[in-house]
């Protein structure tokens, strides 16, 4: 008799889900998922926070995944939003673009480097390797650890796009694969070179300036500082009610902006 | 009576060929679906472009993969010549010297050294290790050594167990004929029991390989993952399996079906190194 229940027991076990999963849809709680860039991942979930305690009828659903996956996601409708951190490509453009934010792209060396100011051309040429040694930037005789982000990441194309321009970076730079390793390698390296996003910048490591401009957001704001990419939301047409009321609460100017702009984010008003 | 007896006798039966079955059935599905998506673009770009080609850059039509099937094998000889002696020397302790106290203390630890998740192992890499090589050695610290070095740890327990059952099944008579040659503990070591389980040895070795080989998280964290062959001990370098785990997130279009090209070597590898494996654990008993 024990054997036989054992045998059933996955059969059964797979009706019970199957019933379930039915049964949880049908209640009154309204669902948003919001799923692409790990970049813009942080900021939502904080929003999402926010937004759930104003409203207890809805739940919103963060996941990563990266820029593309997220873009992939809308146009597939699995996701009610998607979070992209780089500019649309031409076949992505039926998109719905809903610019949240603005976030620079900011340089970081370990904390105990001396090197503060790097020009345009400094950093293109420790990227694309002709500059591999410290003491060619007035330091140490060491070698340069250069660190950058992994194909298809939103934040390599933007640094790409906005730094590299025609170079490409140097096959013996280092890779990780998320903005938090990228700064965990630099705060632990001292001789270690990377970029993140700006939001992301705290004690640990070190922003230097670029051709004599100091990344803030004053200097977002004023044009100054040149390095600089939307944060976007994505949906597949009309975004839905619920989707509406998410997105709308992101962009008011004493809800989701003030956040954004409490994280060291430059907002869509100013 | 009896027949009802029968029937759920062989109901039982069946229903656990059937699940006995589906191991095998998930097996092709898998080989189906990563030859399906990987196969396509050898095609399409041609297998020497991908398997030869140097560089890497799939968003702009490179999918070159040759300096990452390099550093996969350097990663993993880097690790043997690391795990295999300290593996070995367990072995043989724990086969030919030791007593069962000692035995009832080291078993339980391999198997525990077995069961710690890899991004511990890289966890703790990256916080003592890479640092450890940066502040000694030089170079950034994200390197050829920290990866085998940790890697050699982690296929220490494949390594010991599977040599030591090959000590182990060396017949009794073998170390009584050779004790009444006059032969030493370590001479019959060394000249009969080593020799008589070599087969065993060598297969724990491979599959010590495979394990290293297909090893991700641990070696994604430490590896520094850059794309250029390593020159040196303290290079960083990117595995096959790092590239895709660290590149699937954003991947599509031909960039996702590279990575699928990049799982497929793999596989190749892999299978190549359990086969080598397995035909020498059969030559073992065979004798």
């Amino acid at each position: 008799m024990c054997l036989r229940w054992f045998v059933l027991l996955p059969f059964i076990m797979g009706l019970l889900i199957s019933c379930g999963s039915n049964n949880s849809s049908s209640t009154g709680m309204q669902k948003i998922t919001v799923a692409g860039s790990t970049s813009v991942m942080p900021f939502t979930e904080k929003l999402a926070e926010h937004f759930m305690l104003d409203s207890r009828d809805v739940t919103i659903d963060v996941q990563g995944g990266g820029s593309t996956a997220g873009i992939q996601a809308v146009i597939n409708r699995t996701v009610d939003i998607g979070m992209s951190s780089r500019e649309l490509k031409d076949d992505e453009k039926v998109l719905n673009r809903i610019v949240i934010c603005y976030d620079g792209i900011v340089v970081v060396v370990h904390k105990n480097n001396p090197v503060t100011a790097l020009t345009l051309d400094q950093i293109r040429g420790i990227f694309s390797g002709n500059i591999s040694n410290w003491r060619q930037l007035g330091w140490v005789n060491r070698k340069i650890d250069a660190v950058s982000r992994e194909e298809g990441s939103g934040t390599r194309g933007a640094f790409e796009e906005l730094i590299m321009k025609d170079k490409e970076i140097n096959d013996s730079t280092m890779v990780q694969d998320s903005n938090g390793s990228v700064k965990e390698v630099v705060a632990t390296d001292p001789y270690a070179v990377g970029y993140i996003s700006m939001g992301l910048v705290d004690e640990k490591v070190k922003p230097v300036s670029i051709d004599g401009i100091r990344p803030s957001i004053q200097t977002i704001r004023s044009g100054q500082y040149k390095i600089v990419r939307p944060f976007l939301y994505l949906t597949n047409g009309q975004p839905n009610k619920r989707a509406r009321r998410f997105i709308d609460y992101v962009l008011s100017r004493d809800g989701g902006q003030r956040i954004l702009k409490n994280e060291g984010l430059v907002g869509v008003h100013d | 009576m009896i027949d009802r007896a029968v029937l759920k006798e062989q109901f039982v039966k069946w229903v656990l060929v059937a699940f006995a079955l589906s191991s095998l059935l998930f097996l092709f599905l898998i080989f189906a679906f990563i030859l399906g998506e990987g196969l396509p673009l050898f095609l399409k770009v041609g297998v020497k472009k991908i398997i030869l080609g140097m560089k890497w850059a799939p968003t702009k039509g490179y999918f070159g993969i040759f300096p990452m099937i390099i550093s996969s094998f350097l990663v993993t000889v880097g690790a043997l010549v690391i795990g295999a002696p300290l593996g070995l020397s367990c072995a043989i302790y724990l086969s030919e010297y030791s007593g069962k106290r000692m035995k009832i203390l080291l078993k339980p630890a391999i198997e525990l050294l077995a069961g710690i998740p890899s991004v511990v192992f890289g966890f703790l890499g990256v916080v003592y290790i890479v640092p450890l090589v940066r502040n000694y050695l030089g170079g950034s610290g994200f390197s050829l050594i920290s990866t085998s070095l940790v890697l050699g740890i982690m296929i220490l327990p494949t390594i010991i167990s599977i040599s030591f059952d090959a000590l182990v099944s060396v017949p009794k008579t073998y170390r009584e004929a050779s004790a009444a040659m006059g032969a030493t503990k370590w001479q019959t070591i060394y000249k009969v029991i080593i020799p008589s389980a070599k087969s065993g040895i060598l297969a724990s070795f491979i599959l010590g390989m495979g394990r290293a080989i297909g090893e991700t998280m641990a070696v994604i964290m430490i590896a520094g993952n850059a794309l250029k062959i390593p020159t040196s001990l303290l290079d960083p370098l990117r595995t096959l399996t790092g590239n895709i785990a660290l590149e699937l997130a954003y991947a599509t279009g031909d960039h996702r079906l590279a990575l699928f090209s990049t799982g497929v070597v793999l596989m190749i590898i892999i299978m190549v190194l359990n086969y080598i494996a397995n035909f020498g654990i059969k030559r073992k008993i065979a004798k």
